[in-house]
């Protein structure tokens, strides 16, 4: 049974609680992402303090692994620069990509605390855009943030 | 770690689901598909309920497409060597098998690359028919003021191109909508399809909902108002005798992949005479009878629509799925996927949170069965079910207006063919209740 592997009950966690979870003012952009092959949606919003992130606040539908990736993103990236979250999503990439090697997910632990138990998710490529989707959207609307400040 | 109870296997005690006797031998037919003796996910039967979005192969298609290569491979309608010869003659009889399969004439029948294809390449006629030099191919100019009428049941291979197709002529897109038990509602055909119609473009199948639509009532209308009708077989074609006769359409269009067949062929079949009134979607080669730089003249139908060197040994292989489809016969193919929706109808209903999207009885319905799981996304319980072995599609289906239509985010769809059997269906109710316990959202009378 491979289930449980991509199944970590941290992520089942973050799919039945959500962290920070309902769209919240203020916020300076807020971008809305859907994966075509299957219909997931997310909208979100950025709240930028400078260029630290201050909020992030989304509604999303979709399978348990996109909704637990954004509950996940929401802890890891909340008081972090928007170059220092963008260098977690670069690591969440990768370990995406890590095609299951155990190997990659020990070095990231660190830098992705809850979010490296989906390192299972990498061995069902079908299901990568769904943990890649929030991220996807963040980097978007950290950029339009930026973008509306300047 | 989430715990996994076993879950006994076979029938349940108490399941009054009813096994009626299958036409087809499933065991012998399983033994033709070389594909069902793999296993998957740590040697687990492959239980493949995914033929709607594309059928196996039986090996007669394989030995077809093995056998023009090693033997005939040439261009076909090109060269006067012997090879080339072969090659013409082995693909204008599959034509010919392919064109008696539904009751056509063979000069009606045209090779494309898919449903998908055929669709756009009546599409595009219809809009080069406004700017075509010839007048002889103005008959059919869709522009301005025209109406083309779809449904809120068709897969997007049967939507978006008309919407393309209105976009690029100024004409408007009408739809027809759908009734709460996943139906056409047709309460309202009379004005829809009306005297500004120019086609009428319906599914015979629903991908989606399993539903088998009431074409001949559609037909009337549209053919009262002198519209064309298009009528999508990719899902009926390969499950149940369509002969173009009786049906009455001026438009049907399938797709090899779906019925046995190779991929990269599909059928674009057309009444002669609205073919011939057409002019070329794509154009080249094969297609012309006379280039001269300042211009060119066109061949009749069917060759006037397959420009290039065609898909050879694909359109072979087809003919071969054809020829096995007929010895097993259509209407035991149908009667076959009857039961088994019968059952699993059945089966599905027994299981408490489970909701069937689409009609929830036989009658004037398909092997297609999508449904929703309380509690679990789809892609989850598609998850749960793969890591059994069990191939299932998630998702839209390429049919998002119909998701959106009733109110889910997307469905789990599983789809029978001819290799299908009870065991399969059994295997799937087995799977969604492991989903449910795996998820923990099984239903407290169940726990
Ligand atoms: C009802 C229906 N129409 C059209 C298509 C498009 O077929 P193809 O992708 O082979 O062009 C499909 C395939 O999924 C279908 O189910």
């Amino acid at each position: 049974m491979q289930l449980e592997a991509m199944y970590q009950e941290i992520i089942l966690d973050h799919y039945r609680n959500p962290h920070g979870r309902g769209l919240r003012e203020p916020f300076e952009a807020e971008v809305h992402h859907v994966n075509p092959t299957c219909g997931d949606e997310v909208t979100l919003r950025v709240h930028l303090d400078g260029d630290t992130i201050a909020d992030v606040s989304y509604e999303g539908m979709g399978c348990s692994i996109s909704q637990a990736s954004v509950s996940a993103m929401y802890d890891l990236v909340i008081g972090k620069s928007v170059p220092q979250a963008l260098e977690t999503g670069d690591h969440f990439m990768t370990l995406m990509q890590a095609k299951g090697d155990p190997s990659v997910a020990e070095k990231l632990e660190d830098e992705l605390e809850d979010a490296v138990a989906f390192a299972g998710v990498s061995k069902y490529p079908a299901r990568i855009k769904c943990a890649l989707m929030s991220w996807m959207a963040l980097k978007d609307a950290s950029a339009r943030a930026l973008g509306a400040q300047s | 770690m989430t715990a996994v109870a076993q879950v006994p296997s076979g029938p349940r005690p108490g399941s009054g689901a009813q096994q009626k006797p299958l036409p087809l031998d499933v065991e012998a037919i399983r033994a033709d598909f070389p594909i069902l003796s793999r296993t998957v996910r740590d040697g687990k039967r492959l239980v493949y309920l995914d033929s709607g979005a594309t059928s196996q192969k039986p090996r007669s298609v394989l030995d077809a497409e093995r056998w023009f290569y090693e033997n005939v491979n040439a261009a076909p309608h090109r060269g006067a060597h012997q090879l080339a010869e072969e090659a013409t003659g082995a693909y204008e009889e599959a034509r010919e098998t392919i064109a008696r399969f539904i009751g056509a004439r063979t000069d009606e029948v045209v090779f494309t690359r898919n449903s998908t294809e055929s669709i756009n390449l009546v599409a595009y006629a219809l809009s080069n028919a406004a700017t075509a030099k010839e007048p002889e191919f103005r008959r059919y100019a869709v522009g301005q003021g025209d109406e083309i009428v779809v449904t809120e049941m068709e897969h997007h291979a049967n939507l978006v191109p008309w919407q393309q197709l209105c976009e690029r002529t100024g004409a408007t897109l009408r739809w027809l909508g759908l009734t709460d038990d996943g139906r056409l509602d047709l309460s309202d055909l009379a004005t829809v399809v009306n005297e500004r119609t120019t086609l009428v473009a319906v599914t015979q199948q629903s991908n989606i909902l399993g539903t088998i639509n009431p074409l001949g009532e559609i037909i009337a209308r549209a053919h009262e108002v002198g519209a064309l009708v298009l009528v999508d077989g990719a899902q009926s074609v390969p499950h149940q005798p369509v002969d173009v006769t009786e049906l009455g359409a001026d438009f049907l269009v399938f797709s090899g992949h779906k019925m046995l067949g190779p991929t990269g062929v599909g059928v674009l079949w057309g009444r002669y005479d609205v073919l011939d009134a057409l002019p070329p979607f794509l154009t080249g080669g094969s297609m012309i009878e006379v280039v001269r730089m300042e211009g060119s003249t066109f061949m009749p139908p069917p060759q006037r629509f397959e420009a290039g060197v065609p898909m050879t040994a694909q359109v072979i292989g087809l003919g071969a799925a054809v020829e096995y489809l007929q010895r097993l016969g259509m209407d035991n193919v149908l009667a076959h996927e009857e039961a088994l929706t019968a059952y699993a109808l059945e089966k599905l209903a027994e299981i408490p949170g489970v909701t069937v999207i689409g009609p929830p009885d036989t009658v004037a319905r398909g092997g297609a069965i999508s449904f929703t799981v309380e509690g679990i996304h789809p892609h989850d319980v598609g998850q749960v079910l793969d890591d059994q072995g069990i191939a299932v599609r998630v998702g839209h289906h390429c049919a998002w207006p119909v998701v959106r239509r009733y109110g889910v985010p997307a469905t789990t769809r599983a789809t029978f063919y001819v290799h299908t059997g009870y065991d399969d269906v059994d295997a799937l109710a087995d799977g969604i209740r492991k989903a449910q316990q795996f998820f923990g959202v099984v239903p407290a009378e169940e726990a």
